[in-house]
């Protein structure tokens, strides 16, 4: 089954509410950076990338993890990975 | 007999089960990882551990936490350590602090868990240096404390540009390096502002139940996640070959290898486990401050006594002198008066004892040259100086209330004990002089975590345990 861009934007934020459960993620705005919407740092993004390897076993090498940055970012990177499984 | 761990093999293996170690091996758990925890002793904790005596339960290290902000608190230490370790904040059911002193002759500083009373308090007992005060504040608060760029490395030197009164310089010195310095005189600018802001702009808390609380919470979480644990199990040798740790051999026989390794046995003692180092290695870097804490519990409660400070940080010489004790085995001219009982635990929740624990500077050397029977005399004899001194320094008794009359139990623990329980040379409680800020050794598979990595308190020990394991375990992996 194909995943749809949308898809992975709720698997991602699935992973933001699990790791940082203190922090609101209704009505984030996918082209904003996460950081500036949330209270986030890099150890959380490494929690992300933890997580989508764990649940997923999606791999995201630490020269991408710029491509986590917003939600619109994250899928446009994510989505191939989760489609070619 | 080599036991079943014997040719084991695990992705990382991490000595001391500690707030570090325990830390640590809750990142690595939550991975996925196949780590291990080695811990010497059969109980957890290190430094900050507790035991039982004729049924009553002490806290051996935590007097208070420091690093505490109200639940909801954004971007703060506690905050960042709870969300890592994926832990919830009530979990750690802390408890704030009533209010603190810094009491040296002829002066006295309160403060509480909101600056803005310890800067009016300042502002009251030095009206002449204010100003300077608030700049200090302000130039900590926004210091990169691991990059401090063209700031003066020294802390006595950074706060002299800021407080030219010694009187309040020595009043700030004294909490902050007695809750953290391995230095003696002086410590790094860096290290600290970590222990001002932790102190002063976030503040002490406690739970109930002391540290047990929060050793248990990282236990269960560890095991929670799968992690393993080997308590009574020390470590020989870390063998190398070619720049690489390759087996650990334990004290029973066995040897596991292990492609990582996190040591929080502090930086010298764990270059010395190392077969490629001499085993006086790194010698200019083992540190020199002990100390020693009395522990009475009394009948009634100390606010019953009129007692109402949680923490009393003390001096009184004409200089506070924070170094080793040269020639006596204590040196009572400063401390740190501790009342358990006086944290805001809420309607009804006080612990059933009252509890007070004095902490003074002792010489590790003559504690430990001291026969047994001499070692008990000793014992009682600095207890009741450390009493003495403490009860010159405390409010009178209400109700000309005999603290002898009331006390039901005492106790005292030695650099004797520290070395014991923390490993650490000379029974230094706060680890070498020089910290190994990126936790790097000689061996590109070996990494430190814990007092010698240089975060501080016991916020700062499973967050260097969390970062060390982030950095050189799971980050890029």
């Amino acid at each position: 089954m194909t995943m749809t861009e949308d898809q992975v934007q709720q698997i991602v934020i699935d992973i933001i509410n699990e790791i940082a459960p203190d922090e609101d993620t209704t009505g984030l705005k996918p082209e904003v950076n996460l950081r500036d919407q949330m209270d986030l740092d890099s150890m959380d993004f490494l929690d992300i990338v933890m997580e989508l390897r764990k649940q997923h076993g999606i791999e995201v090498p630490e020269e991408d993890y710029p491509e986590l940055a917003s939600l619109k970012s994250c899928s446009d990177y994510l989505t191939p990975k989760f489609n070619a499984e | 007999m080599p036991s079943s761990l014997d040719q084991q093999h695990y992705e990382t293996v991490i000595i001391g089960a500690g707030m570090a170690g325990l830390a640590a091996g809750i990142r690595l758990a939550l991975a996925g990882k196949n780590v291990i925890i080695l811990e010497r002793h059969n109980a957890s904790g290190g430094l900050n551990s507790f035991y039982s005596q004729a049924g009553r339960k002490f806290d051996v290290g935590l007097h208070a936490m420091t690093n505490y902000v109200p639940k909801g608190t954004k971007g703060t230490p506690l905050t960042k350590l709870l969300r890592q370790l994926r832990i919830p904040y009530d979990a750690l059911d802390l408890s704030p602090q009533n209010c603190s002193r810094i009491h040296f002759p002829d002066c006295q500083l309160g403060f509480n868990n909101e600056f803005a009373f310890f800067e009016a308090e300042v502002a009251r007992a030095f009206p002449k240096q204010i100003d300077g005060f608030l700049a200090l504040a302000e130039e900590v608060r926004t210091l990169d404390a691991f990059n401090l760029g063209s700031m003066p490395s020294s802390a006595r030197t950074a706060v002299q540009r800021h407080i030219s009164d010694p009187l309040l310089e020595d009043m700030i010195f004294c909490p902050v390096m007695y809750y953290g310095s391995a230095q003696e005189h002086d410590m790094d600018y860096g290290q600290f502002a970590i222990m001002f802001r932790s102190l002063f702009f976030e503040g002490f808390a406690r739970p109930l139940d002391g540290v047990r609380v929060i050793v248990k919470l990282l236990q269960d979480k560890y095991r929670s996640l799968g992690g393993i644990r080997k308590m009574k199990c020390g470590i020989q040798k870390i063998h190398t070959s070619g720049g690489r740790a390759t087996t650990i051999e334990l004290d029973n026989g066995a040897s596991i290898s292990a492609d990582k390794i996190i040591s929080t046995a502090g930086a010298v003692e764990t270059a010395r486990l190392c077969t490629d180092q001499l085993v006086d290695a790194e010698s200019d870097n083992i540190g020199q401050l002990s100390f020693t804490e009395t522990i009475t519990v009394l009948d009634k409660q100390p606010t019953e006594f009129g007692w109402d400070d949680t923490i009393i940080f003390f001096n009184t010489a004409e200089r506070f002198r924070y170094a080793r004790v040269e020639d006596d085995l204590v040196d009572p001219s400063s401390g740190v008066i501790c009342f358990p009982n006086n944290y805001q635990y809420g309607e009804d929740r006080q612990l059933n004892e009252g509890f007070l624990r004095v902490t003074a500077m002792a010489n590790h050397d003559k504690w430990c040259a001291l026969n047994e029977d001499d070692y008990l005399a000793q014992k009682s004899h600095w207890y009741d100086e450390l009493q003495k001194v403490t009860l010159g320094l405390l409010p009178r008794a209400k109700k000309n209330l005999n603290f002898e009359d009331h006390r039901l139990a005492k106790d005292m623990f030695t650099p004797r004990t520290v070395r014991k329980y923390t490993g650490h040379l000379n029974g230094a409680i706060y680890g070498a002089p020089n910290k190994i800020k990126d936790g790097r050794t000689h061996l590109e598979n070996l990494y430190l975590a814990g007092t010698d990595q240089g975060f501080l308190g016991i916020v700062g020990a499973m967050l260097s345990g969390i970062s060390m394991a982030n950095l050189h375990v799971l980050q890029g992996d």
